[in-house]
């Protein structure tokens, strides 16, 4: 990787940490304590599920929400600042900043949700008294939920390639929503006919699949997850991600910065 | 080999929303800049002199036409190592402080970790920020920010720096200090390409300018040879109410005011009415430029194009 990219990131990662972005784990921790001893006190033998779905759906949700709002300022805010200037009159290729704007949102989102996960285990420790082997497969939840991120923070920095702040933050969240139905919806183009049939089933692959990546529900209930699937995970977060991402350096290429 | 040769570079914006139509930023370019002479870009706001910085810079791209900087093509990212920008007004990364944000320039300047450690020091004293360690830049004022910028510009040690507006926001001591780093620029054989809207700026210190307006090229040379067929204006004031005959063969315009006289003449009789008046024993008072020989020819190109572009509708 271009020494370049790093120095972005590094400082795409630095912003975000005196923005005080890491103060959502103090929300978090709140959340997460409170709901343990709440859990503890009013449920028999379920305390395991509610924990672990409640605390794996606010680390999706924190981070959800983190890679939104800070993706979709991570060029236009530059461009509007004119910081970008003194960044690109040196020798930085556009496609390095935009992969190293990606890095640094990218790598905070992890560290972030590296303690958040501490905070999970913690407060199932708390309710069960002990980890059991099945509690492994929140790490795999966790790290599909770092996929469903790295494919978030792709689209936010695409559509802050070209759009306003607001309007990526529409665009963004709204693909948001969608791909979290979007087995629903590969489901409704099945049952549709015709040129209708065409439009729905390209929209349903268009969208990114956040259900699949989604496995919350499933590990909370102690449901093994076969490495196919990881694997299968794997490859569609980072080619959907690559595929943002392409799009995001193509339409940066030719911006003008006026 | 000049610094840069700008050859034919023309910038046309779409505006409007609903029906585009082009609006010309920048009619074809062609100016060069020979290694170490200090060049100033003039023009009144809006004239194209950002425009065209933004585009050697790559930060805009042009409609049509190339430029070769330091002998390569201006595309060229091993250009942008050896080169430094000043933006106008410039805004940085204000969470950072001027030691970290110098820092991060220099790594992707690609200037080494130890050549930064001694570099970064020297640059802020060389602008005049010696006492800022720790300070973030959201508390600097627009002057101290000014000075980060030209700071910026010449860490990596370019061979040739663009600073647009450099002295905006700046008090007058900033500004002599501006204008002395740019000369010690030019003693370390550096070239300097500014620009200004501050005649008095770049007839202080240029080898050389192009004067621009309304995105067209007006005039271009050393400051003696564009001033060589005008003339500037100075004011003469003197005590008492006598207008000496030889001020008046001078052409000078004198208006009476108490027990002063103010007369007007041009830059080049300016000797012969101190002569005038030592002989006549009359005390001077004062003598103020009022236009530079560079503003007077300023004037005179914009005044023609004007008539020009009226003539022409």
């Amino acid at each position: 990787m271009s020494a370049r990219i790093v120095h972005i990131a590094r400082n795409t990662f630095r912003e975000a940490v005196r923005d005080r972005v890491l103060y959502n784990l103090i929300a978090f921790t709140l959340l997460l304590s409170g709901a343990a001893i709440f859990v503890g006190q009013i449920s028999i033998d379920i305390e395991r599920l509610v924990v672990v779905n409640l605390g794996l759906t606010a680390v999706s949700l924190f981070g959800v929400v983190i890679a939104i709002f800070i993706g979709i300022g991570l060029v236009s805010k530059e461009i509007e600042k004119r910081t970008l200037y003194t960044v690109l009159s040196r020798p930085v290729r556009r496609w390095e900043f935009i992969v190293g704007k990606f890095f640094g949102l990218a790598g905070t989102l992890v560290v972030n949700t590296f303690f958040m996960a501490i905070g999970v285990f913690g407060a199932l420790l708390y309710v069960a008294h002990k980890f059991s082997l099945s509690d492994a497969q929140i790490l795999v939840a966790l790290y599909f939920i770092i996929l469903e991120f790295l494919i978030i923070c792709a689209l936010a920095l695409l559509f802050s390639s070209f759009s306003s702040p607001l309007l990526s933050a529409v665009f963004a969240f709204s693909l948001f929503v969608i791909g979290s139905f979007a087995d629903d919806l590969r489901g409704f183009a099945a049952l549709t006919h015709g040129l209708t049939r065409w439009f729905a089933t390209a929209a349903a692959y268009l969208v990114p699949n956040f259900s699949t990546l989604n496995v919350i529900s499933a590990v909370a209930h102690r449901q093994p997850l076969g490495a196919q699937l990881i694997a299968q995970n794997t490859a569609y977060a980072l080619f959907y991600t690559a595929m943002a991402l392409s799009g995001a350096v193509l339409i940066f290429e030719r911006r003008n910065l006026k | 080999m000049p610094a840069i040769e700008i050859l034919g570079l023309e910038k046309t914006y779409m505006v409007g929303f609903w029906r585009k139509r082009p609006k010309r930023a920048l009619q074809p370019l062609h100016l060069t800049v020979e290694e170490g002479e200090i060049f100033g870009f003039l023009g009144p706001n809006g004239a194209g002199k950002t425009t065209t910085l933004k585009m050697l810079m790559g930060l805009v791209f042009p409609t049509a036409g190339r430029a070769r900087i330091l002998g390569k093509d201006w595309t060229d990212p091993e250009v942008k190592a050896q080169i430094g920008f000043l933006p106008e007004q410039p805004y940085f990364y204000d969470y950072l402080t001027a030691h970290e944000l110098l820092d991060y320039y220099g790594q992707l300047s690609g200037v080494p970790a130890t050549d930064r450690k001694r570099r970064i020091p020297e640059v802020l004293a060389r602008v005049g920020l010696t006492d800022v360690k720790g300070l973030q830049l959201r508390k600097f004022s627009k002057g101290m920010l000014q000075r980060t910028g030209i700071a910026q510009a010449i860490l990596h040690n370019p061979k040739l720096v663009f600073f647009d507006e450099p002295m905006s926001g700046l008090d007058p001591l900033g500004r002599r200090e501006v204008r002395d780093l740019m000369e010690q620029l030019k003693q370390e054989g550096k070239t300097v390409f500014f620009s200004t809207h501050i005649l008095s700026d770049a007839e202080a210190l240029c080898d050389r300018v192009a004067i621009i307006h309304k995105g067209e090229l007006r005039g271009v040379g050393a400051v003696e040879e564009l001033t060589a067929s005008v003339q500037g204006k100075v004011e003469v004031i003197w005590q008492g109410t006598l207008v000496p005959a030889s001020m008046k063969a001078l052409g000078a315009e004198c208006h009476v005011t108490g027990d002063t006289v103010r007369a007007v003449i041009s830059e080049s009789q300016q000797d012969a009415a101190i002569d005038a008046l030592r002989r006549e024993r009359i005390r001077l008072i004062a003598i103020t430029p009022l236009r530079t020989s560079l503003e007077a020819y300023f004037v005179e190109k914009l005044q023609h194009s004007q008539t020009t572009a009226g003539k022409t509708s």
